[in-house]
């Protein structure tokens, strides 16, 4: 915080978007330094989300231990749907996961007016101030799923499906960080929300479940259009595979995403006003 | 027992405050576990409407209804982390020193906030069981029901006593929550929470039956459905109560080595 610090001192009070680069640079050494310092505690994260993974990998070998196909889905195709959520659960808790989880902390130690009093625009601050770089680590080992599932299916995918695929991941994590910035944001109205990390693993629980296991209902219509967990991690599987029955569905998930953030911005927007009231 | 009835009593009006993060805690829980039913109710269909590793469909719902019903009597919330800061903090000494023992202190702590959960969860997890009806199976039989009840009852104290021999690691490492979380992932699946344990094959169920996990979730519910049974039941019981007898002697031992460790530091 330091160096944010001195160049909050100096600066004009208007900050042009040339300097986030290199303030997201300066964020991103200062992590790796961080990280370092604690290298029995990196390397044991590593173990207990490499282990989580496992689980569900053990899950779906279990079922299909079983049978043959779940909602059209076969084996591999179904290990291939956990890794692709797995990555962009861990793309996003790389990026974001525990700057969201501070946000209750910002707002009960009152740093929150030092943040916003700083040149940089709030939200970026608050978002990306820490980068889990164990979690790179964990989606590393989650494209080598993909990848061992892929083999195992027999299928090569095109250079389109494989940049789809990566768009699409990307979509993913937007709508991880919108839902999760609106459940961290819920502390402006009750600060104890220790809860929220524990909500998000629980909703993005049902990402690595194919979706034509959910029949239609209202279910089924909440988590595409409201919470698009369906659509999270199973619309860049089925690019991938090439079972994807049409590029709308892409599109759609790329919309979903949009609006999401958009939605975001304006709880955080609301709350912010919210918070000035509050403490004035 | 005066002084602890006391310490229930505390513990009740102090969860009371969290009452609201209960209730959204047990509604978010019924997403996944939905999600999970649904991802059931797939492979049922696919197969043609047979059983999975013994189990019919209802027989299969009714599980996993059960384990979020035992999961809301015995899942220890915040017990672990408080123990472990409590020691970190120092905030031991005292008990220490006064006529109280902290691991029953915190035994009753535990079993107040267990009364307030189940009280605030069973709002919401009680309509999705009302929802859920016609799949839930009743108990196979009066024993079972019976037999259920001492069972989910051991469950909590086992509950307990591994939570808290976990968190006593905290007088030997500085941050013990990856241990915690690398015990809640074992716990996860070799308790049955993920599935029930004995749709694996046979040698790998046998193995897991062996250790204390499977008598948190698993076997409560196993009995209720009514898979086990007779002699089975009987030694199911005695096992359950072995590892009951087993976590409390090493939460003891554990306890009575971190102290005489705790007051060397602190001396």
């Amino acid at each position: 915080m330091a160096a944010l610090d001195a160049e909050g001192g100096t600066a004009s009070g208007k900050a042009s978007w040339r300097r986030y680069p290199a303030l997201y640079a300066a964020l991103w050494r200062y992590s790796v330094t961080r990280e370092m310092q604690f290298k029995a505690n990196f390397l044991l994260w590593i173990v207990v989300e490499a282990m989580w993974f496992a689980l569900q990998l053990g899950f779906m070998s279990v079922i299909y231990g079983h049978v043959e196909e779940v909602a059209g889905w076969t084996r591999w195709q179904v290990i291939l749907l956990v890794g692709c959520s797995h990555f962009i659960q861990q793309v996003f808790t790389a990026l974001f996961l525990t700057n969201l989880s501070d946000i209750s902390e910002h707002i009960r130690t009152g740093r929150l007016d030092f943040m916003l009093l700083l040149p940089v625009n709030t939200r970026f601050l608050v978002s990306i101030r820490k980068v889990d770089l164990g979690a790179f680590v964990n989606a590393a080992s989650a494209l080598g799923v993909i990848g061992w599932a892929l083999r195992n299916l027999g299928h090569v995918p095109g250079p389109w499906e494989v940049a789809a695929f990566f768009l699409l991941c990307g979509c993913g994590v937007a709508v991880h960080y919108s839902l999760m910035f609106m459940l961290a944001s819920m502390a402006f109205w009750t600060v104890r929300i220790q809860g929220a990390v524990w909500g998000y693993y629980n909703l993005f629980n049902i990402a690595r479940i194919p979706e034509g296991a959910f029949p239609a209902g209202w279910f089924r219509r909440v988590f595409t259009w409201v919470l698009p967990m369906i659509l999270v991690s199973n619309v860049p599987s089925m690019a991938l595979l090439g079972t994807l029955r049409s590029p709308w569905t892409g599109w759609m998930l790329a919309g979903l995403a949009l609006g999401c953030l958009a939605v975001s911005e304006w709880v955080w927007r609301t709350a912010l006003r919210r918070y000035a009231s509050a403490s004035a | 027992m005066g002084k602890y009835l006391q310490v229930l009593r505390i513990g009740i009006q102090n969860t009371l405050v969290y009452r609201v993060n209960f209730l959204f805690r047990a509604a978010v829980g019924l997403v996944p576990l939905t999600g999970t039913l649904y991802l059931w109710e797939a492979v049922y269909a696919g197969k043609g409407g047979t059983q999975v590793g013994g189990y019919a469909l209802s027989q299969m719902i009714s599980y996993y209804l059960l384990v979020t019903l035992v999961d809301a009597f015995t899942a220890v919330a915040e017990d672990d982390w408080q123990v472990a800061a409590d020691i970190k903090d120092g905030n031991i000494s005292q008990f220490l020193v006064r006529p109280i023992h902290y691991l029953a202190y915190r035994f009753w702590l535990y079993l107040s906030g267990r009364a307030v959960y189940t009280a605030v969860a069973l709002v919401p997890v009680g309509l999705f069981l009302f929802c859920m009806r016609e799949h839930l199976v009743a108990p196979s039989s009066g024993l079972a029901a019976a037999a259920f009840v001492a069972s989910v009852g051991m469950a909590a104290m086992l509950q307990f006593l591994i939570a808290c021999t976990m968190a006593l690691l905290a007088f030997w490492v500085l941050d013990v929550s990856t241990f915690i979380f690398i015990q809640f992932a074992l716990e996860y699946i070799a308790s049955g929470h993920l599935f029930p344990i004995d749709i694996l094959p046979g040698w790998l169920a046998g193995a897991l039956m062996l250790t204390p996990y499977p008598y948190l979730l698993h076997f409560p519910v196993a009995v209720y459905l009514g898979r086990v049974d007779g002699g089975e039941l009987g030694r199911g019981m005695a096992m359950q109560a072995a590892w009951v007898a087993i976590a409390f002697v090493l939460l003891r031992t554990v306890w009575a080595r971190g102290v005489r460790r705790y007051s060397a530091v602190g001396g």
